[in-house]
């Protein structure tokens, strides 16, 4: 286990809830921010401001080199292809869109497969949806196992279409599953299909490698790995991106501008079009900083042995259902108790100062396989303990109490 | 729990556990849906109209679930404006979403919701139900959202 003194490095963990100690058990939609990263950003604007690529004086060069060492420090931390290989967008639904709407319309034609598996998050599935409508082009949706991994067989005979993109979740934000993504990535290689990873949930909990995975594309997000909202990244093959056409139209990504056409920047700037957010390079390059002083194999299993625990106390309470497999699970334990609805459930553990997600948790068609509307989902991170654990154990026990469950027979 | 007990009253456990003119109309002369994409719930509310009486009324969760405020007040709607005239059942509306942005109580037991005021993010899940029974008086085919509405 982590120590537990790196709770002093989160501010709002301070923060009294209903006069409880605040028990943040929503990571997997976004994590809280250490002083670390609050202090980079304050110290950005404090002495670097200024827009980037542009400014032919000291303070523009300042703000440039710190918005590229952000870069430096994204393709370090995801083993990146090459430093040009890491483009900055507002997080991973942008990255996702930026490549439907430039690789996908650039090569997605009418009758094209485009391969999604049923635990993807709706940002990995509509912006693929919205594409193959506008081509003429399907969606094909591989289905999950009763225990909530990606179905190799039906995986294997989606492949058999000869799909031009294979997109799939690293780790399943609804379900905790840590995908073979490695293997799933040769397969459709195969098969003779680009390969789009969704990388939100897994980024901030395991070591990555983007190199090893041998995807084309990779998205992240910033706010998920204690880096600002509106920072993320997508993280190609220097080759496609070089071929692809550009995304945003604007200023920074041309090289000249014509009455009637333009030429396109360097990669990555020719994806980057506008005034980027600094600020959010900057913080997340802070939050990298902070996990890798920690080590993402401690994070990971700190985060493990939580899920553990928190599957094993909550399966003692008798009504829990608990998702996801047994094992190659990250952090996240969805759970649903006796016939409360789960929104009942997080109302009644916010008054014990329990945060946690209760919904469909942007997987409509991932709900419906497991035949909920909506599940409770607990997800850790670093600042978590056991404590946390016993916190949220007691307060579902408190809200069974309160309704009655289970039913007395 | 103190706050939990005002918005969890045994009325609205009751009516979550044992929802009342919990089916579909067969005959119903007005019905419409009311959706609350933040959460997925979704109502069907059915209605009998016999002239200006709605003589019979019913619900449905067509997803099969309801987070116990939804459930509870569409339960409780229905035992409040059966048998009522419509421009009864209107006032009575009036009074339910007044009550949930800090209005005066709601007469009967529609004053169980009271609670509900203490918990911003359950007052759409109060209103759904009643919304929906809005849009079948006026006879709205569309799905009514939680979004949609005005000052839901």
């Amino acid at each position: 286990m982590l120590d537990k003194n790196i709770r002093a490095d989160f501010p709002i963990l301070a923060r009294k809830e209903h006069g409880h100690r605040l028990v943040y058990l929503d990571n997997a939609a976004t994590t809280q921010k250490p002083r670390q990263v609050l202090d980079a950003i304050l110290n950005y604007y404090s002495t670097s401001n200024a827009n980037v690529h542009r400014g032919a004086y000291g303070l523009a060069v300042a703000a440039t080199e710190a918005y590229e060492a952000a870069r430096v420090a994204v393709a370090r931390f995801t083993n990146a292809w090459a430093t040009e290989a890491v483009v900055f967008t507002r997080g991973t639904t942008e990255a996702i869109n930026l490549v439907a709407g430039s690789w996908g319309r650039a090569n997605v034609k009418a009758g094209d497969t485009v391969v999604v598996t049923a635990m993807d998050h709706h940002s990995n599935l509509v912006p693929w949806q919205i594409l193959c409508g506008e081509k003429g082009a399907t969606v094909r949706m591989v289905e999950v196992t009763a225990d909530g991994r990606i179905d190799l067989l039906d995986f294997g005979r989606a492949l058999e279409a000869r799909p031009r993109l294979v997109a799939f979740p690293y780790v399943s934000n609804s379900l905790g599953t840590v995908n073979p993504a490695a293997e799933l990535t040769r397969l459709a290689h195969a098969a003779g299909a680009v390969v789009m990873v969704d990388g939100a949930q897994a980024t901030p909990h395991l070591k990555v490698d983007v190199q090893a995975l041998g995807c084309d594309f990779y998205a992240l997000s910033g706010h998920k790995m204690l880096g600002p909202m509106g920072s993320g990244a997508l993280i190609a093959k220097p080759a496609l991106l070089e071929a692809m056409p550009p995304y945003h139209g604007g200023g920074e990504m041309i090289e000249r501008v014509w009455d009637d056409h333009s030429t396109w920047n360097q990669i990555p700037h020719k994806f980057e079009g506008g005034t980027p957010n600094v600020e959010g390079a900057v913080g997340l390059a802070a939050a990298i900083g902070y996990l890798e002083k920690i080590g993402m194999e401690k994070i990971a299993e700190h985060e493990q042995a939580l899920a553990r625990a928190a599957i094993e106390q909550l399966s003692q309470v008798e009504g829990v259902t608990i998702y996801g497999p047994k094992d190659h699970r990250a952090g996240v334990v969805p759970f649903t108790y006796g016939d409360i609805h789960p929104h009942d459930l997080a109302t009644i553990l916010d008054r014990e100062g329990v945060c946690v997600r209760a919904g469909h948790h942007c997987t409509q068609p991932l709900m419906r396989r497991l035949g909920v509307a909506a599940t409770a989902r607990a997800s850790f991170y670093i600042y978590n303990g056991v404590d946390d654990v016993d916190a949220l154990v007691a307060a579902v026990r408190q809200a069974g109490e309160l309704f009655g469950v289970p039913l007395p027979r | 729990m103190s706050d939990l007990g005002d918005l969890y009253q045994q009325t609205i456990l009751d009516h979550n556990r044992n929802p009342r003119n919990f089916r579909r109309l067969e005959h119903a002369t007005r019905s419409a849906e009311g959706h609350n994409p933040n959460c997925g719930d979704r109502i069907k509310v059915f209605v009998q109209l016999e002239g200006d009486t709605i003589s019979d009324i019913g619900f449905q969760m067509p997803d099969g679930a309801g987070c116990a405020i939804s459930k509870a007040s569409a339960s409780l709607m229905t035992t409040a404006v059966k048998g009522k005239p419509v421009a009864e059942a209107e006032t009575l509306f009036q009074a339910f979403r007044d009550m949930l942005s800090g209005g005066a109580i709601a007469p009967g037991k529609l004053a169980a919701f009271g609670g509900v005021r203490a918990f911003p993010a359950r007052v759409k899940c109060a209103n759904l139900a009643w919304h929906a029974l809005h849009a079948a008086l006026k006879n709205e085919s569309d799905p009514v959202t939680t979004e949609s509405a005005r000052d839901f």
